[in-house]
């Protein structure tokens, strides 16, 4: 059911007034911080509104012009797209507040266009979750791929400007992918539309054509969504200042990737055609390859933010292992592992900028006692990495769990084995670096981040456990998760 | 006024260029008001044109009142009209934003640099205008000699790239001529519409296959399409800087304009492979003026071997010649020529801030933020990222080749724009990267430089997101019952 509302598009217009506003007021930065605020929170307030309506199973829906002749752009609030909205604007507001403490601190230059390229991101970001069909999908794609340029190479060394190449050179890469399937996709079926259940089943296309157009589509996500081996720039694009690194490498950018997959697998495809062509089987093992891959590359990392980088190629792709089996449970896990992925995730990148502005430490060699002097840091740090390893009670757990049982419904064997296999490897990348921090060090007088970083990292480290034992806490993450993968096997 | 609007196109440029000697007697600063005003009545003139035709139809012509097919006819439909405006408006802009560079290359000479541009303007307008072939052969005559003199007007090698310019330019005329000359043989006429009523039963005739290979060569040419291009690289790239800005982004429009018409509403070759020929040489052009381009040092060059590629992707549309592919091609002519026009203003600026034209002496960056920012958009545009108009002219010509059963030629549309992500990469890498703002001198580029650039990048947008209207009411119109 679909109900005509401005409310999607009003959610577009926080972040769009910030990016002029923010401008405007470069030469108040306190003015300027507080336009970054404001939107961050408007922003949130408007997509919260919606989560009601998208529970209940209507989708509001605002279609204000045509893109192309017979592609409107339209905005449409489904249960997927609020869920996906609401965990990039709720993280948003606290990585504001969080880069306000870390931009003073380190006093970074060009602050101006840090926070505009970063509105423009959110913009791109909500825009692209609430995107009723593909095209317009593929538009805030690629305007999120281009706003955040600016903060991959916000540094303008030379080793900034490498991975500015990279990750510019990976990400319109996939969008020239995406692009072909997307107007392919338009060619044959006439819409692009996201349908619960897929557009393309009978129309007619020979498993030969539906394979091509997978095999784009997975280029054109699966560089976002950092699948190996399309992964390389994730660890490179490190080298931004670490709220990026927070928010968009671990929560917009890359889940733009997983949720494009999200998309086309549920949407788009639907599972059962994609059972039929066996391209589940195909996206499963992808899955499976890069949850062990990335997960063996994080143990050898000395950088605490390339570990954090590596940890995350692996865990996007329990999201993707969710979408791939396909069953109610292990989708509505992976779905549910956005926020989980995210809210955890976050929490580490926040607690390794702490680190590095209080005592300027990267690396784990490092570390050696220094959660004697920031002991609510690395708290906060231990107990998210133990969460997003997926002990109880956490977040993490409760997807986790969720895949898990989905894997065994589906009698996927392989991918149980590499679940548990993966907890075991999460534990031993994180567990040597809680080790260190609390051994010895002793009388070292206690020196934390400033509060605009610390609140931040709290909250989310508190947030991740409250939602691991009523996931349902608050936004109410785990009925929309259901809500969606029941609508995607509804249609079956 | 109504019933000449027209020929005013033509006509309103052509009387400025006569007009700029004599003020230039009286004032040598009221050349540049006076171009950019004649230029700017030449715009009106054109959109009231489009206005009419969309409100009442085609407008049939006759000059001095001399009915066809012994006077000259010019005829007003949704094409012609449409190409007016987009090279009136982007000329008009190009020679508000150039004003500043052209002031500092052409100190006390303006008047002939103007009244030369007006020329090259009349010239291409009336190409566009006209009803019969020889007509678009004499005027594209005019536009040739005035771009000629103005690329010479560099001096030094300049002068080179203009001899060659005018040897490979002149062979590619004379084959336009030699092909109008066969056509004329069978039919007796040169009026476009006559012909087209004519030819058909002349389609046996070896020399309407010679006539249709002479006049798409020879026009082939003059768009710089790939292999052809030959002239077009040192032309851009030794011009001075507000010529290449006024040049480049409509000179080779023209003739692209009357490939489509020749082919798509003149002489129609059922049964010779013009079209798939076009297509694939379109599609040749596209991926090795892109691989040139992205191998380039110096940024003119950059620009002018990205101009090859993207009139290629005109090329591939009008090849294809179904409705969606020829919408991709006419729109695109708008999308090229206001993006290629921001890049060459925004270097003209560089120029004038004494960097330049080598990539590594561009580095516009903090310096000059608004130039800086308004090249990204045209270079975004030019990668064909939504919402910029590029997106939207290679959204269409992808539908048309996948109705048309050509996923190859959808191949090459993709790798043109991977192509474009690194030519403009570099670009635009130059521009980002650029050293703190230097005490002394202007911050930023002169003002009517900037607001001409700020309009070329903002229309890049605004025809991006408003092309769903210029589509059903205008390219879609005229593209209809010429597709296939």
């Amino acid at each position: 059911m679909t109900q005509a509302s401005g409310l999607p598009g009003l959610a577009l217009l926080p972040s769009a007034l910030a990016v002029v506003l923010i401008v405007l007021s470069r030469r108040r930065p306190a003015v300027r911080e507080t336009w970054s605020i404001l939107a961050a929170i408007a922003q949130t307030a408007t997509v919260a509104a919606m989560i009601p309506s998208a529970l209940s199973g209507t989708a509001l829906v605002w279609s204000p012009l045509t893109l192309a002749e017979g592609v409107p752009l339209v905005l449409r609030a489904d249960a997927l797209g609020v869920f996906f909205a609401t965990v990039a604007s709720a993280l948003w507001v606290l990585t504001t507040v969080y880069s306000i403490g870390y931009t003073r601190a380190l006093r970074e230059h060009a602050q101006t266009r840090y926070f505009a390229a970063f509105a423009l991101s959110l913009f791109a970001t909500v825009g692209l979750a609430l995107a009723g069909n593909f095209v317009t999908f593929f538009g805030f794609f690629e305007i999120l791929t281009v706003a955040t340029y600016p903060l991959v190479i916000h540094k303008e060394t030379e080793e900034a400007a490498r991975a500015g190449r990279v990750y510019l050179a990976y990400t319109l890469t996939a969008g020239a992918a995406l692009l072909g399937a997307v107007a392919w996709i338009h060619a044959l079926a006439g819409r692009t539309d996201f349908e619960p259940g897929g557009i393309l089943a009978g129309q007619g296309a020979t498993p030969a054509v539906l394979w091509g157009l997978f095999i784009l589509c997975l280029l054109g996500c699966g560089v976002k969504a950092a699948i190996v081996p399309l992964h390389t720039w994730l660890p490179m694009a490190m080298i931004a200042p670490t709220p990026v690194s927070a928010l968009l490498h671990a929560v917009a950018v890359v889940k733009a990737g997983v949720f494009g997959l999200v998309r086309v697998a549920g949407f788009i495809f639907g599972p059962q055609l994609l059972r039929e062509i066996g391209a589940a089987e195909a996206l499963a093992a992808l899955a499976l390859a890069t949850i062990l891959l990335g997960s063996l590359a994080a143990l050898v990392q000395d950088n605490l933010k390339r570990l954090l980088a590596f940890s995350t190629v692996s865990q996007l792709s329990y999201i993707v292992l969710g979408v791939a089996l396909g069953g109610p449970d292990a989708f509505a896990g992976g779905v549910l592992h956005i926020a989980s992925h995210g809210l955890l995730k976050i929490t580490l990148f926040f607690c390794a900028g702490a680190l590095y502005v209080a005592t300027g430490v990267e690396r784990i060699s490092q570390m050696d006692g220094i959660g004697r002097r920031m002991p609510l840091t690395m708290a906060a740090f231990a107990t998210a990495a133990f969460l997003l390893a997926g002990l109880p009670p956490g977040l993490a757990f409760a997807s986790k769990w969720r895949l898990l049982r989905g894997a065994v419904e589906a009698h996927a064997w392989l991918a149980v084995a590499t679940l548990a296999a993966s907890t075991v490897l999460n534990i031993a990348y994180f567990a040597p670096i809680v080790a260190r921090a609390f051994r010895g060090g002793g009388g070292a007088p206690m020196r934390e981040a400033p509060l605009p970083m610390l609140a931040p990292l709290l909250i989310t480290a508190a947030a991740g456990l409250v939602l691991g034992v009523d996931p349902d806490a608050g936004a109410r993450l785990w009925s929309l998760a259901r809500a969606v993968a029941a609508s995607v096997g509804g249609a079956r | 006024m109504r019933a000449h609007l027209p020929i005013l196109p033509v006509l309103l440029p052509l009387v400025g260029a006569l007009l700029q000697p004599l003020v230039g007697l009286a004032s040598r600063h009221a050349a540049w008001p006076l171009a950019v005003a004649t230029a700017a009545a030449t715009a009106a003139a054109g959109i009231a044109g489009l206005l009419d035709v969309l409100a009442r139809g085609t407008r049939r012509y006759s000059v001095g009142g001399w009915a066809p097919p012994w006077g000259i006819e010019v005829v007003l439909d949704p094409l012609s009209a449409f190409t007016v405006c987009v090279i009136a408006v982007v000329a008009t802009l190009t020679l508000l934003a150039g004003g500043p560079s052209a002031r500092a290359t052409y100190e006390g000479e303006e008047p002939t640099y103007y009244s030369l541009t007006l020329l090259l303007v009349a010239g291409l307008l009336g190409m566009v205008v006209s009803g019969d072939l020889f007509n678009v052969f004499v005027f594209l005559e005019v536009a040739s000699i005035s771009s000629y003199a103005l690329v010479a007007s560099g001096g030094g090698p300049a002068l080179a790239a203009a001899f060659r310019y005018v040897v490979l330019g002149t062979i590619g005329a004379s084959f336009y001529l030699l092909g109008v000359g066969c056509l004329y043989a069978l039919t007796g006429t040169l009026n476009m519409a006559d012909l087209a009523a004519r030819l058909p039963a002349a389609t046996g005739s070896p020399l309407f296959g010679g006539g249709i290979v002479f006049m798409v060569v020879g026009l082939a040419v003059k768009m710089g399409l790939f292999p052809l291009h030959g002239w077009l690289p040192d032309a851009y790239t030794r011009a001075p800087a507000p010529v290449a800005a006024v040049m480049a982004p409509v000179a080779t429009k023209a003739a692209a304009y009357v490939l489509a018409r020749v082919l798509l509403y003149v002489i129609r070759p059922e049964g010779l492979p013009v079209g798939t020929t076009l297509a694939w040489v379109g599609a040749a052009a596209i991926v090795a003026g892109g691989a040139l381009a992205a191998t380039q040092v110096d940024a003119r060059r950059l620009l002018a071997y990205s101009s090859v590629s993207q009139m290629g992707y005109i090329a591939l549309g009008l090849g294809l010649g179904v409705q969606d592919a020829l919408v991709g091609a006419y729109l695109h002519i708008l999308a090229h020529a206001l993006m290629k026009a921001a890049l060459f203003v925004a270097l003209a600026a560089a120029v004038l801030d004494g960097r330049g034209p080598t990539l590594r002496a561009l580095r516009l960056g903090s310096r000059m933020p608004i130039t800086g920012a308004c090249a990204v958009v045209a270079a975004l545009s030019m990668i064909g990222v939504p919402p910029a108009a590029g997106f939207f002219s290679k959204w269409y010509l992808l539908q048309g080749a996948l109705a048309a059963g050509q996923p190859i030629l959808a191949g090459a549309i993709l790798g043109g724009s991977l192509l474009a992500v690194v030519y403009m990469y570099r670009f635009t890498e130059a521009v980002w990267f650029g050293e703190p703002r230097a005490a002394g001198g202007p911050p930023e580029a002169p003002m009517p430089l900037l607001v001409g650039l700020v309009a070329l990048a903002v229309a890049s947008v605004a025809v991006g997101l408003g092309n769903a209207a210029l589509v059903s009411n205008v390219l879609g119109p005229a593209a209809a019952g010429v597709g296939r």
